[in-house]
Parts: C-alpha cells; sequence; structure tokens
C-alpha cells in the first residue's frame, strides 16, 4: 500500500528561474503565465509590491519574488516572466526571472527544507525536490502571499 | 426531482409572503380589530400552505394550517386578539422563515413544530368552545381539501373560498359591484362555447369575473349544458352588464342579481355546510387564468404591476462587467479618433458613446433595487427590540421606494441595524424618564431615505436625550482618543464625531443590544468602503440625527483624470469643487504648511507628488510659476490636490484591488484606462483630515 502510493503520487509544478536557483509552484495554483508589462505603481506599499496591472481586464497585484526573499532584484529582460497564481481568494502576479518548464515530481522525491535555501528563508518553502540532476525549490505560496507578515512588514516600516 | 426547478420559486415566494404576513402582523399589532389585514395574513399563511403541500413540505404545512385556522377565527370575531396570541404567531412566522432558510440551503425543512401547534390549538379550543365543532368542520375541510391536492391554492370544491370572499369584500368597500349573473344559451345553439367565450370578453373588458361554474376550462372544452354562472366585479350598472351580455346572439336568457358581503356569506356558510351535496350537484370550480397559482392570492387585490420577469442577479452582474470592457474600448476609441482627426470616425465614435450612455443607464437601472428591500425587516426587529429593552418604540419609515444599487442594498443592512438599535438602546430615554422629561411615552425612531443629486441620504433620527458632550468626552480621555488639552477646543460637532473614533462605546453597561465592543467606527468604515459618508447631528435633550450618504451606484463613476510627473491618478468628481490654477506667488505658509485663498477660505496645499512619494518622471507636463490645483472637499473640510496637469473627465470603470492588497493609503480603488493601464482612484476622503 504504502510502496503504492509512493510510485503513484506525483505533483505536477511549473519550474521557474529566480537568480541561478530553480523553483517550483503546483500547477493547479498557477492561474497563467504572462510577459511583463507596463505596471501600475501603488503608494506606499511594501518594496516587493510592484503595482498593479491590467491582466485581462482585471486589476492584478504584482509582487516581486526576488525582492519578497529579500534577495537582490536582478534587471527585467526579455526572459522575465510573471506567474499569475491563486491562492485562496487572492490572485497575484510573482515576477519572476523566467519559466519554461513543467515538470512531475513523486513525492518520496521532496525532502523537508534546510534552514536557508539560496537565500530563501525555510518558512517560505515547501520542500526541496532532488531530480536525477537538478535541484528544485518548492514553494508555500499560502506563506509567500500571507496577509499576517505583510502588515507585520509594514508595522516595521511604519 | 422534477419538483426541483420549483424550488427555487417556491424560496422566493415564500419569503415573500413570510414577509408580508410579518409587516402585517406588526399594522395588525397596532389595530387589531383590523379585519382586512388578518385577511391579508390568512391569504398569505393559505398560499404559503398550498405551496408548502405541494412541494411536500409537510411540517411547514401542517404549522401554516393550524395557524391559519387560528387567523380564520380572530376574522370571524370568535376569537379576540391578544397579544399572547400575536407573540405565538410571531413565534410561527419565526420557525417558518427558519424552515424556509433550511430549505434554501438544501435542508429538508424539517422543524419540530409539535409545540407550536399545540399552542395554536390551544388558543383555538381554549378561547372557542361552543361553537368549535362548527367552525373547525368548515375550515378544517377547507384546509384539509386544499392541503392534500397538488392543486391545492387553485381549486376549491365549494362556493366561494375565503381568498374570493375576501375579494368580493374589498370590492365592496370600494364601491364596486358584486354580480351573480347566470346566462342560459339556446339550446339549439351550435357553438355554445364560442358564445360563452364571447359572453366571458365582453365582461371581461368591463370588470373581473371571480368566479365561474362551470369553471372556463370546462367551458371551453364544451362540458356544459345550456347555461354557466359567474360571480362578477364591476363598476358598471345592471342594465349595462344586461344588455352587454345580450348584444351576444344566441342566448336565450340573463339573471343578474346583485350580491352583498351577507349573502356573499350566507351562500358560502350554506354551501360550505352543505358540501357534499353541493359538489355533487354542481361541481363549482374555480376561475383562474392560466399561471397564476397561490402567489395572486397576495398579490391580485393590489394593483397589477407592469410585467416583470426574474432575472438571476449574477447575470446581471455578467452583464456589468461586460459592459465595464465597452465602456473602457469606448474611452479607447475616443482617444484614437480625437488623435487621427477624421472626421467621419469621431462622428461614429461620438454616436457610439450616445449609444452606450444610454446603455449604461439602462444597465445601471437594472440593478437598482428599492431600499424597501432592506428596510421592511426592521419593523420587526425594532418591535422585539422594543419589548426587550421594554421601551415604546414608534419606527416610521419613509422614502423605502428610494432605489440603491444592489452592491450597496447588500451592503448597506448591517450598518443600518446597528444605528437603528443604537438609537433606540442609547437615544431613547426609558419610559419613565421620558415621563419626567415631559415627553410623550413612545420614543419616535425616524428611518428616512432620499435622492438628492448623485446621491441617496439615509437619516436615522430619534428623539430622545441626544449626544451628551461630557460623557463623550470623559470616555474619549479614558480611551486616550483625545488628548486634555485638545478635548477643550473641541467643538459640539467634533465631540460628536468622536463616537466614529474606534473602541467607542458611550453605554455605561454592556448590554445584549448594542456596545459589544465593535461601535460606531465599524459602521463608519462599512460605509467609507461604500463610498459613502456618514456623520451625526445632535440637540440635547431633543434627539439625535445619523445622516449616511451613499452613491447612487458603484460601478461606474465620472472622474478627473490628472497626471503627476509620469503616472495618472482619477479624482472622483463627487469629491471635486471645482480644477484652479494658482501662480506661486499666491501660495501662502500658514503653520508649516503651505496654504491658497479659495473664495476668501484658507485651504492647505496638498501635493501628490510628496504623499503618494511619486518618482521624478521623463518630462514632466507642469508650468515652472504655476501650480494646478484639485479642490476636493470631504464634509465642509476643503485641500488642493497638487498636480502636473489635468487630462480631463472621464467616466471610470470602478475595479477592485483584489484582496492581497488591503489598508492602501489614500486609494479607494483602481480603473482601466482607454490605453489599457491602470489608473489608480484618490480617496479624498483620507487626505483630509
Amino acid at each position: 500500500m504504502l510502496e503504492n502510493e509512493a510510485v503513484v503520487d506525483e505533483i505536477k509544478a511549473i519550474v521557474f528561474r529566480l537568480q541561478n536557483e530553480e523553483y517550483g509552484v503546483e500547477v493547479e495554483q498557477v492561474k497563467s503565465i504572462e510577459r511583463l508589462e507596463t505596471i501600475t505603481r501603488v503608494p506606499k506599499t511594501p518594496p516587493f509590491v510592484k503595482g498593479v496591472i491590467n491582466l485581462r481586464g482585471v486589476v492584478t497585484p504584482i509582487i516581486d519574488l526576488a525582492s519578497r526573499f529579500n534577495l537582490p532584484e536582478t534587471e527585467y529582460t526579455e526572459e522575465t516572466r510573471v506567474i499569475i497564481v491563486n491562492v485562496g481568494d487572492i490572485e497575484v502576479g510573482l515576477i519572476v526571472d523566467a519559466a519554461n518548464d513543467v515538470i512531475d515530481i513523486p513525492v518520496n522525491a521532496i525532502e523537508p527544507p534546510p534552514e536557508v535555501v539560496g537565500g530563501v528563508k525555510a518558512e517560505y518553502l515547501r520542500g526541496v525536490a532532488k531530480m536525477e540532476n537538478r535541484l528544485l525549490i518548492l514553494l508555500n505560496l499560502n506563506k509567500v502571499l500571507s496577509m499576517e507578515e505583510i502588515q507585520q512588514l509594514e508595522q516595521l516600516e511604519g | 426531482m422534477g419538483m426541483n426547478q420549483y424550488l427555487d420559486m417556491f424560496i422566493e415566494e415564500s419569503r415573500e409572503h413570510l414577509q408580508a404576513i410579518n409587516d402585517n402582523l406588526l399594522l395588525l399589532e397596532n389595530d387589531p380589530d383590523n379585519v382586512d389585514i388578518v385577511n391579508d395574513v390568512f391569504r398569505s399563511a393559505h398560499t404559503l400552505k398550498g405551496m408548502a403541500a405541494t412541494m411536500g413540505f409537510e411540517d411547514m404545512s401542517s404549522l401554516t394550517h393550524q395557524m391559519e385556522n387560528v387567523l380564520d377565527q380572530i376574522r370571524n370575531h370568535q376569537i379576540k386578539l391578544n397579544s399572547e396570541i400575536m407573540d405565538v404567531i410571531f413565534q410561527c412566522v419565526d420557525v417558518l422563515e427558519s424552515m424556509v432558510d433550511s430549505i434554501s440551503e438544501g435542508g429538508d425543512g424539517k422543524e419540530d413544530v409539535s409545540d407550536l401547534v399545540s399552542k395554536l390549538e390551544a388558543i383555538l379550543s381554549g378561547e372557542f368552545k361552543s361553537e368549535e365543532t362548527e367552525v373547525t368542520a368548515e375550515t378544517g375541510q377547507a384546509s384539509e381539501e386544499t392541503a392534500g391536492k397538488e392543486e391545492a391554492a387553485q381549486t376549491t370544491d365549494f362556493g366561494l373560498d375565503q381568498f374570493e370572499i375576501t375579494v368580493v369584500k374589498q370590492s365592496l368597500d370600494s364601491g364596486h359591484q358584486v354580480y351573480y349573473i347566470k346566462t342560459v344559451i339556446e339550446e339549439e345553439c351550435l357553438l355554445k362555447s364560442a358564445r360563452a367565450y364571447m359572453v366571458f370578453n365582453n365582461l371581461e373588458s368591463m370588470g373581473e369575473v371571480i368566479k365561474s361554474v362551470p369553471s372556463v376550462q370546462e367551458i371551453e372544452d364544451e362540458n356544459f349544458d345550456d347555461a354557466f354562472e359567474i360571480v362578477f366585479i364591476t363598476e358598471k350598472s345592471e342594465d349595462e352588464i344586461r344588455q352587454s351580455i345580450e348584444s351576444v346572439s344566441e342566448i336565450a336568457s340573463v339573471e343578474i342579481k346583485k350580491l352583498d358581503i351577507d349573502s356573499v356569506k350566507a351562500e358560502n356558510d350554506q354551501v360550505a355546510a352543505t358540501s357534499t351535496e353541493v359538489k355533487q350537484e354542481e361541481n363549482k370550480k374555480e376561475v383562474k387564468k392560466p399561471g397564476s397559482n397561490g402567489k395572486n392570492g397576495g398579490k391580485k387585490v393590489k394593483a397589477a404591476g407592469g410585467k416583470t420577469i426574474r432575472v438571476d442577479i449574477e447575470r446581471l452582474d455578467v452583464l456589468m462587467n461586460l459592459f465595464s470592457e465597452l465602456v473602457i474600448d469606448r474611452g479607447r476609441l475616443e482617444s484614437i479618433a480625437r488623435r487621427s482627426g477624421q472626421h467621419e470616425l469621431m462622428e461614429t465614435v461620438e454616436h457610439m458613446s450616445r449609444i452606450s450612455g444610454d446603455l449604461q443607464n439602462i444597465i445601471l437601472n437594472m440593478r437598482m433595487v428599492p431600499v424597501e428591500t432592506v428596510f421592511n425587516r426592521f419593523p420587526r426587529m425594532i418591535r422585539d427590540l422594543a419589548k426587550e429593552l421594554n421601551k415604546k418604540v414608534d419606527l416610521q419609515i419613509s422614502g423605502a421606494e428610494t432605489e440603491l444599487d444592489r452592491t450597496v442594498i447588500d451592503e448597506i443592512g448591517d450598518p443600518l441595524v446597528h444605528l437603528l438599535r443604537n438609537a433606540i438602546d442609547h437615544g431613547l430615554e426609558s419610559t419613565e424618564e421620558r415621563i419626567a422629561a415631559g415627553k410623550s411615552e413612545t420614543g419616535v425612531v425616524e428611518l428616512k431615505a432620499y435622492h438628492s443629486g448623485n446621491h441617496v441620504f439615509i437619516e436615522i433620527r430619534d428623539d430622545g436625550k441626544g449626544i451628551n458632550r461630557d460623557k463623550v468626552l470623559k470616555k474619549a480621555l479614558d480611551k486616550g482618543v483625545v488628548t486634555e488639552q485638545e478635548a477643550d477646543s473641541l467643538t459640539d460637532q467634533q465631540v460628536y464625531d468622536l463616537l466614529f473614533s474606534s473602541g467607542f462605546s458611550t453605554a455605561e453597561q454592556v448590554s445584549d443590544i448594542s456596545g459589544r465592543g465593535v461601535g460606531l467606527d465599524v459602521v463608519k468604515t462599512k460605509i467609507e468602503s461604500l463610498g459613502g459618508i456618514v456623520s451625526v447631528e445632535s440637540t440635547p435633550g431633543e434627539g439625535s440625527t445619523f445622516l449616511i450618504q451613499l452613491p447612487l451606484t458603484l460601478s461606474i463613476i465620472s472622474a478627473m483624470l490628472v497626471k503627476v510627473e509620469d503616472e495618472t491618478y482619477a479624482v472622483p468628481l463627487s469629491s471635486i469643487i471645482e480644477t484652479a490654477v494658482y501662480k506661486k506667488d499666491q501660495i501662502m505658509h500658514a503653520h508649516h504648511q503651505d496654504v491658497i485663498d479659495f473664495r476668501g477660505k484658507v485651504v492647505p496645499l496638498l501635493y501628490l507628488k510628496n504623499i503618494f512619494e511619486i518618482p521624478d518622471g521623463e518630462n514632466p507636463d507642469r508650468q515652472e510659476d504655476e501650480i494646478s490645483a484639485v479642490i476636493v472637499r470631504k464634509g465642509d473640510k476643503l485641500a488642493a490636490l497638487v498636480v502636473d496637469s489635468f487630462i480631463g473627465q472621464q467616466e471610470i470603470v470602478l475595479k477592485s484591488m483584489g484582496k492581497y492588497l488591503v489598508n492602501l493609503f489614500a486609494i479607494s480603488g483602481a480603473t482601466i484606462l482607454g490605453d489599457g493601464q491602470v489608473a489608480l482612484i484618490i480617496d479624498c476622503n483620507a487626505l483630509i483630515k
């Protein structure tokens, strides 16, 4: 029974690049992948909130994932993508350096995250998947987009 | 299974009827001898029973059945209405409401009603012994027949049913005539049903046929001998009716008899008593037009309104969203046309704009709902509240027909409940205090809605003790909302406004009704989130008034687009007084603040660039020696927003910013401009302190 499950259970993940690391988010949470277009800045928001875009008639907030993780921001290039994710009733676009792959990850290849991976704190991570020749960091989007954290940040700044 | 498609209709109509019962019971409480009201309640209960039985909700139908019996005796003056009986009936309505709620949530609507049913039975038997058998036999029979059958509300097997008698009564009261007409068609007539049809046609142009024996259906099927009998309500005289019927050929004889209320009743009683006989003899059936079911029971008597259809609100929302997209494209087209300078294109676009403007009005109008839908639950709430607090309250509602956008309607209920409770709990004094103060025992709470310009106002006024300045100030000091120094310099109005600051509640005792820690600040937040304003006025000893100002619609607003550096912002026209350009040397300084003189008033300058920390743009479109300002207001306070340039006035579609960005500073939402860019909408209320 256990063995069976181990064989069958896989999650499908969108793979994207941030700095030099590869990250994954579950396909179910991803609505679409967009090219970066003009962003309207929203005043008095945390620095990682880049603003809002017009996503086919829906005003969608955009956050810079690198900046969210306190990593140095990179320049936006032709490769830069916006991954539109849905978590609960929140819809947000994440700016990443590139996104171009979908892979199946066997659940048993996922290990709990070490304290810090690629500069990202463990609490934002679901785990690390060790595939044949690559290491994939799985994000815990609930935590990444958590309201409480944003509010805490605001208080710190205020 | 087949019933599922009717379930929504059932729930909706049940709610309407329960609401009607609630309303009427409240009227009845003030006017216990008014049989008309009892009749209205009875009709609603009767219809409910029929519908519930048809849908198979046994508990609901058995409860309404007993209610109906009690009501029937009340209107026949066999039971004297008292407050205990009213309470039991109110309880019934509550239980029925919870049943409907349970059904609408997918439940089976089952509830233990035996307690209430036995209470109702006790009323029936306790108050009324001597004639009990006769009366229950009558009503019992009527209801058994109705409850048992599918066509419950449509068919009764004897004379005039209760509903029809009421119709007759009301018609007589309102000066109409009621006739019994027996028409006999010549024996050798070949197309009897056609002749009968012509008679009906003629009659219906003059009044209303409320009953026909045999039924219209049977007549149409030529399922009758030579004669048919009709009960007819009209304003015309007997002669006119006779002439009208006799103008149809092949009519052998017409017999017309004027009915008065006693004869109708007598006929009914007699018919009821000998119903089996009547059945065999005549097989009477009631006339109803196709499609009319029990629902008409409540409405028929009222003026028949325009033709309406029910539309799912979601469809309207979809329509609205699609239209919003169109408005955005319209804006885009307008700017393209202006740039191109092509005359033909500009003309076409202009025409299109006009049409879409009309379309916009229609769509917005479709979403308008009378505030009645919110107001109508208040009388009942106030009644219960008044009983609980042992105060006498007279709730006066006016302007319930005022219309508001549905989105606003959905949200406005809770704040209003809060304010009303507040008025009764804190506003009105206790009965003793009122008497001591020389006021009438009954406190008056006025709930008023009205239109003015682009806004709807809702006013809640009580004639209570008014707001106690010292108490409010003391509380504010305790809570640290204001400092001692500030406190002395505050005007009365400013003190009253403190009520809306967070964590404020003046009731000394925490009661069940209000003062649960959440205070008027919640009301204020809610109303401001709807784009509205709430304010309070008060005169000590005479009462307080809460005034809510709400926008007519939330979806499309007029706004002034302004540019600061490279960013575009929208300022709602509703808060703009005017736009103006000032020379730099007109700017004055006061208390470390730049101000200007606007028609003799000192108005602070708010530099949007600083407030919104707007980065320097490529080539800012501004003059070196002048500033452009939008003068905005919040209540009677003004401020001048300094911008680089004005783009122009435009209809914009309000878009939500989603759930991720919350508590934004001075931004109330966003809109999408003609070029597809997002522009933020400035919340002027937050900028003016």
